[in-house]
């Protein structure tokens, strides 16, 4: 049997963390980092401790942040991956490793932080 | 093949030639901004895991003007994202055909974006319905 790609897994994530951050991206991003913060449309209330708690103790809430943050990661990581073969980087080992590394520590991060609450 | 010394096209800033390749990466750039919103986040829950004066502080710090500006910078990347991300994927996709019609690219892009709008709407709507 001949040895099987490891790529589709890696382009898999890609595909996913792409279509996610597409669809809901740009709004999470207005309301986290513009919204809450400044009070614009949304109460800034809703970063409060106990809410913010509350919500990542409910099974539901703790998967929705894990799954954005993961599959970000797991996105920008192949994505960057395969630019830096664009600007000379030979698509091996290290910028395999420092990429992929990365998005695999960050998921790793997130669901025991997540878990731990 | 050692002695040989043939002509070798240098590729050094091989994206900045063209209009083409130069929007290509662009839209791979995206890519960083991404990364660094989820990096933004796994702050926030790490803070979070901490304790409720770390938490205050992170928030704290995103109401500070520089974390205000970075944000409408990523803002205006991930709509860069969205924009493009529906424009190739009539190319990365299998073909579509409806009626025995090929559907058309600038459909297959004009959905997606509809896609986006309609699904960011519904979480905008329905974080203020549970707040």
């Amino acid at each position: 049997m001949s040895k099987r790609s490891t790529q589709p897994i890696f382009w898999l994530l890609f595909g996913a963390g792409g279509m996610l951050s597409a669809l809901i991206g740009w709004m999470l991003v207005f309301i986290t980092g513009i919204a809450i913060p400044l009070g614009i449309l949304l109460a800034p209330d809703l970063f409060s401790y106990q809410k913010v708690l509350a919500f990542h103790r409910h099974w539901a809430g703790a998967a929705f942040t894990f799954v954005v943050i993961s599959l970000f990661l797991w996105h920008g990581a192949h994505r960057i991956f395969h630019s830096l073969h664009d600007l000379g980087v030979k698509a091996h080992a290290p910028s395999a490793w420092a990429c992929y590394g990365i998005a695999m520590a960050g998921t790793l991060a997130a669901a025991g932080l997540l878990l731990s609450l | 093949m050692m002695g040989r010394r043939t002509y070798v096209r240098p590729m050094d800033g091989w994206w900045r030639r063209d209009p083409f390749f130069l929007r290509y990466m662009a839209r791979e750039a995206t890519a960083i901004f991404v990364v660094a919103y989820a990096l933004t986040l796994l702050a926030g829950i790490a803070r979070l895991s901490q304790g409720e004066s770390a938490f205050d502080a992170w928030v704290a710090g995103l109401r500070s003007a520089p974390a205000v500006a970075l944000h409408v910078l990523l803002l205006v990347a991930f709509l860069y994202h969205t924009l493009t991300w529906f424009q190739i994927m009539p190319k990365t996709m299998p073909p579509v055909v409806i009626a025995g019609r090929k559907m058309v690219p600038g459909t297959i892009t004009a959905l997606g974006l509809a896609a986006s709008a309609a699904a960011s709407l519904l979480l905008f709507l329905g974080l203020r319905a549970i707040a």
